[in-house]
């Protein structure tokens, strides 16, 4: 058995036995990114020489005893994070060259762990995008399919885990960035509640829905990642001092007595027939377990994709306004006066997605405009966080699919944006209540694409997210299959 | 139609981009789509509603009037396009 193709849990037992080397795993990791890489194309850039160095230490750690559950696992980022020394793009040319001074409180964290880094993995531009295609650096093929998208923005996180480039990854989800492409990878993807994980270091996209999460290869190793970036940071005041559990001690717990609700919003025509199909054998799935299925409704599920395509950009817009190319960032050469340079650099840094989210958050937020459309889109907002919170009074998760269809071509729906929007039709509401939620494997097309169900929680009930998750993942008799790359 | 060419144009020199003809057109059409599946949000009785701004209720944060170690001059210098004498350069702005 290759190393690079077990879980954080397996290699860590081995680790600990001394049967294998963080060197070693590393090894495996780089040897399968020659063998595959040209066609996934999961990252932008590559650090290997550090992580040798960064396994070797992670060894002498492990001889002496010490270390924790990711010492001298390999761990990819998505290329949002800021890594202090290691260029962080964001997927654009106007951070081409753009050389963080510090570290990003997560990649800290693990680093501080042992983690070993393999690199930056690709991503729509500033994380705008469902599909990895917007990236300066190329687009991200689907493992599962070449032909295909892997999802996104955090395509290359996801493919990376699923081609086995990497043991775990870190991703970003602001509408759904992390669930929907470790849905349409096959690999499970969680988005911690808003301000469960510290966003210090995350270039901002839109700051009210932004949150760092792991995609993993399975649950159990989404816990382990969730204990070790999980927490309070007085460097980003919306963290929450809130305890965090050891989100291990539930994988174990049965969930005889649950309640799960079942969005009638969720399950209307547009849904692909085989995502229905295995959906419903999840539920029956979940009801042997002795958990229960009642009907709910989220009534405001309709205004979701409007809602956050308003607020989203808004932000966006105004966070993305620091790039004008006098601090850092790319700046054109040839600006006459200073407004000039800003137009100039603004034009040719940005791509088309980009330049379009800042023009709908910038007329969203115009004299004239903002009642119309940021202040009525925050007014609705409210509406749908407040239809989660009832729903949490009646169910312990909400169950949902995790995407509309499998993985769709690449450059379908590059031309119509409108389409491309609604297909985050699943995920977005969660970003906008705040509220957590995990995409977990639970299938496959006839054609052999991997489908994701979805689960939400409450506001700070990860727990219940990887309880459900791992008790589905254990009965689930889906076989365990790998992409043929 | 929600947004007019001349429109798009002013709203890009407020976000300080310059858009080739070509982009305006295209930019035109594809944003009165977009807003116009907006109107979707015209349906929501949202009188008296509190709009929402955070996802979770967050109260102001203080920390202690204590200096901090920071980059530096030379670090926050280190990915300025342009920049001497522990100053960013930009162009000429007085005429």
């Amino acid at each position: 058995m290759e190393l690079n193709r077990l879980t954080i849990h397996e290699l860590q037992e081995r680790l600990r036995d001394g049967t294998i080397t963080s060197v070693e795993i590393t090894e495996s990791v780089y040897r399968r990114i020659a063998s595959v890489e040209d066609r996934v194309h999961a990252y932008i850039t590559l650090t290997q020489e550090a992580a040798t160095e960064q396994a070797r230490a992670a060894d002498r750690r492990i001889q002496e005893g010490a270390g924790g559950a990711l010492t001298g696992i390999p761990i990819a980022l998505k290329d949002v994070l800021s890594t202090q020394g290691v260029r962080t793009t964001c997927g654009s040319r106007t951070l081409e060259n753009f050389i963080p001074p510090y570290d990003a409180t997560v990649v800290k964290k693990l680093k501080d762990a042992g983690a070993v880094f393999v690199g930056k993995t690709n991503m729509d531009e500033f994380a705008m995008g469902s599909s990895t295609e917007t990236s300066r650096f190329g687009i991200t093929k689907n493992p599962w399919d070449l032909e295909r998208i892997p999802g996104g923005s955090s395509g290359g996180s996801a493919a990376a885990v699923a081609a086995d480039e990497c043991i775990a990854s870190l991703g970003t989800d602001t509408g759904g960035s992390i669930r929907q492409p470790a849905a349409l990878c096959g690999v499970v993807g969680l988005k911690p509640t808003y301000g469960r994980v510290s966003r210090f270091g995350l270039v901002a996209f839109a700051s009210s829905l932004d949150q760092i999460g792991p995609i993993t290869k399975d649950v159990e190793d989404c816990a382990i990642m969730m204990n070790a970036i999980c927490g309070h940071d007085p460097q980003d005041s919306t963290s929450v001092p809130t305890e965090v559990p050891d989100y291990r001690t539930c994988l174990s717990r049965d969930i005889e007595g649950w309640t799960i609700g079942i969005p009638k919003e969720y399950f209307v025509e547009g849904v692909d027939p085989e995502i229905r199909a295995s959906i419903d054998t999840a539920i029956k799935t979940l009801e042997g377990l002795g958990a229960r299925c009642l009907d709910i409704s989220l009534p405001h599920t309709e205004y979701c994709i409007a809602t956050y395509y308003i607020i989203a950009p808004s932000e966006a817009s105004s966070n993305l306004a620091r790039y004008d190319g006098v601090r850092y960032g790319f700046r054109a050469p040839d600006g006459e006066n200073l407004l000039d340079m800003y137009k100039k650099t603004r034009s040719s840094g940005f791509g088309a997605e980009v330049k379009r989210r800042i023009m709908i958050g910038t007329y969203s937020l115009s004299s004239g405009y903002y009642d119309a459309y940021y202040k009525k889109a925050s007014q609705v907002r409210a509406l749908i966080r407040d239809d989660f919170d009832r729903a949490f009074t009646k169910c312990d998760v909400i169950l949902t699919p995790a995407t509309p269809t499998p993985a769709f071509r690449i450059g379908e729906k590059m031309d119509d944006p409108l389409q491309m929007y609604l297909y985050d039709i699943f995920t977005l509401s969660a970003n906008l209540a705040g509220v957590p939620g995990i995409s977990v494997p639970c299938g496959y097309t006839k054609g052999g694409l991997p489908l994701g169900v979805q689960f939400m929680a409450g506001h700070f009930q990860e727990e219940k997210l990887l309880q459900i998750a791992s008790a589905y993942e254990k009965n689930s008799d889906k076989e365990k299959r790998t992409p043929d790359l | 139609m929600k947004i007019t060419t001349q429109e798009v144009g002013y709203v890009a020199h407020l976000a300080r981009l310059d858009l080739s003809e070509d982009e305006k057109g295209t930019l035109t059409s594809q944003l009165n789509n977009i807003l116009m599946y907006m109107d979707i949000l015209n349906g929501v009785d949202t009188e008296g509603i509190q709009p929402m701004t955070h996802a979770i209720s967050l109260g102001n944060v203080f920390r202690n009037d204590t200096e901090e170690k920071s980059i530096g001059v030379e670090m926050a210098l280190a990915n300025a396009p342009e920049g001497e004498m522990g100053f960013f350069g930009v162009p000429k702005i007085i005429e």
